[in-house]
């Protein structure tokens, strides 16, 4: 097949905050390709993780949605009962935190085939074999001890490594990793990322990796999407994207973070604080009141996202700025 | 420009503390000349936040010392008067802004009592001193007056840096302070504290995992794990050439331009 897997197309999503309806995501649209691995960067507010959740048809009751999701060619929008169910088989989540995610009573082995055995009706022993052979495609060993434990006698990096193989059980075709090294520590994040990336190479698994670190993205993924303030800002081949990004506030974000091979007299801080969808300016660019590169036609009206260079920016000034925008060394 | 000479500020020596059976730090010495700022380095279970607490005053070392500006502080103190001491020689900022501020305090507040508590100034000369706090950590009138669940968390996090510092302390313990905090807002933050350092005599413990965050804000290092010191020197020496196969690992495992991810044997 060689259509796209997930289309996402000017997914909308309002919900009531303090009182008012408001667009926590406005004209959201991209896709991702069988086996392919696609970032999710945003700061906090930017609306990523509402982005899986409307992907996993997670949102909160009574959210308004326009625009559409379709998954292998069919919209998920009107899916319900055993259809909305195996849906579900199709596409896995993981999150950031492995023990909000997990019955604390229960043991690993009930948790892990609980999908398997009453969803898809396969009997407990040959469950449990699958639930152990999961385990070991993440590099978990001694798997069938682990089933008969519970998840306060695990780290956070096994337990995370279980979640994955939990996810992997009904054979997803699409992974939504929403920032799932975010709580470990780094030389586990490393081995975490590692056994993603292994995933999709050896099982062609597709998948959606939500973070808030450019760098962490582009380790695993083709191409990235930047979302700020609920709307996306850029799309890009995630290995130009540090270095000649198409966006100022990608560009502004990767020459923030502080660099481990360099000491900085000072950091490039952006000024003021990334808005959350719904304070965004209805008819300005969202990133405008803390963009250095910001003119009157951006206050003129919400820029498109538009093609350029093999990406996409929603930038007034995307085509002027091109060339501007790479990160300069620091004095 | 910071002093490099004078006594230490913070001299920690053989520091050990065990929970039950498990030794959570052990034999870690280090110490911090007036003005200089140190890092120290480590995974969850290194035991970091273990010498930070026993430093604050928040557990009592097994075996040890600590003495701070030439007062020792391995054991409880006895009087009210001593603990106000204690406060005024270190202070702590944590990791988690929602949780370390009273819900029903204004900024303002929040710093006045640390003044009032701490220097006893009348009224007028806390006032003063509260709005030159503010400012120095950026935060407006406005959100001076504002509570705690009107703040982001970056400006959450302002607030505790501006509380620890009404104290005045000689040493600032900066628990994964600004660990919890986006990208764009973590900047400003390690701008003004650089700022601070610069412009102020205090000394930072920087306790971290996160060591592009430790470059930015550190003269040395020491770097732990499982409660001991593998590595110290200078924090840029480090960083550049890691010597103990921990740092090494956990050089190699931070996410940079081109880095890919390796499973290990």
């Amino acid at each position: 097949m060689n259509g796209p897997l997930l289309e996402v197309d000017g997914l909308t999503v309002l919900l009531d905050v303090e009182g008012a309806r408001r667009a926590v995501l406005s004209d959201i649209s991209f896709a991702i390709r069988p086996g392919e691995a696609v970032g999710l960067v945003g700061e906090s507010g930017s609306g990523k993780s509402m982005t899986a959740r409307a992907i996993g048809r997670l949102l909160p009751r009574g959210a308004g949605v326009d625009g559409s999701i379709r998954f292998g060619g069919g919209d998920i929008g009107s899916l319900s009962g055993a259809a909305l169910r195996r849906y579900r088989g199709q596409v896995a989540m993981i999150f950031q935190d492995p023990r909000a995610h997990i019955n604390p009573v229960r043991r690993i082995g009930d948790f892990m085939t609980e999908a398997l055995r009453t969803n898809l009706g396969v009997p407990a022993e040959q469950a449990r074999r699958r639930a152990a052979d999961a385990l070991a495609q993440v590099g978990i060993e001694d798997g069938a001890q682990r089933l008969r434990q519970y998840p306060h006698q695990m780290s956070g990096g096994i337990l995370q490594r279980i979640m994955i193989a939990a996810a992997l059980l009904t054979e997803p075709r699409l992974l939504l990793a929403d920032e799932p090294t975010t709580a470990l520590d780094v030389t586990t994040q490393a081995e975490v990322m590692a056994i993603l990336d292994g995933l999709r190479r050896d099982f062609g698994l597709a998948m959606l990796f939500i973070t808030h670190d450019l760098e962490l993205a582009a380790a695993i993924c083709d191409r990235t999407v930047v979302m700020y303030a609920g709307q996306i800002v850029e799309v890009r081949a995630s290995g130009l994207l540090h270095g000649d990004p198409l966006h100022p506030y990608t560009a502004a974000l990767a020459a923030a973070r502080p660099d481990i091979a360099q000491t900085a007299h000072r950091l490039r801080a952006i000024p003021g604080r990334p808005l959350s969808a719904f304070e965004a300016p209805p008819s300005e660019c969202a990133f405008a009141p803390r963009c250095p590169h910001a003119r009157d036609i951006c206050r003129a009206g919400v820029p498109a996202l538009a093609g350029l260079d093999g990406g996409q920016s929603r930038c007034a000034r995307a085509y002027e700025l091109r060339g501007q925008l790479q990160e300069v060394p620091r004095a | 420009m910071p002093e490099t000479g004078g006594a230490p500020v913070l001299e920690v020596a053989g520091l050990r503390k065990e929970f039950g059976a498990l030794v959570a730090v052990d034999d870690v010495s280090f110490v911090l000349p007036p003005g200089r700022s140190i890092a120290i380095v480590g995974e969850s279970g290194s035991g970091k936040t273990t010498i930070a607490r026993m430093i604050v005053g928040l557990e009592r070392p097994t075996r040890g010392t600590i003495t701070a500006c030439g007062h020792d502080r391995s054991r409880p103190v006895r009087s009210a008067r001593d603990r106000r001491r204690r406060g005024r020689e270190v202070q702590i900022v944590f990791q988690d802004p929602y949780t370390s501020l009273d819900p029903r305090q204004t900024a303002e507040a929040t710093i006045d009592e640390v003044l009032r508590l701490h220097h006893g100034w009348p009224a007028g000369r806390r006032r003063a001193r509260v709005a030159e706090l503010t400012e120095l950590v950026g935060l407006d009138t406005r959100q001076a007056r504002a509570l705690p669940r009107s703040l982001s968390g970056g400006q959450r996090q302002r607030v505790a840096i501006a509380r620890a510092l009404a104290a005045e302390p000689a040493i600032l313990i900066l628990d994964e302070s600004v660990a919890a905090l986006d990208v764009s807002i973590q900047a400003q933050v390690l701008n003004l504290l650089a700022d601070i350092r610069d412009e102020t005599a205090v000394s930072y413990i920087l306790i971290s995992h996160d060591l592009a965050v430790v470059r930015q804000l550190t003269d040395e290092a020491i770097v732990l794990y499982r409660g001991e010191i593998v590595e110290r020197g200078r924090t840029a020496q480090i960083l550049d050439d890691p010597q103990h196969s921990y740092t090494q690992r956990l050089r190699a495992s931070v996410p940079r331009p081109g880095w890919k991810p390796a499973r290990r044997a």
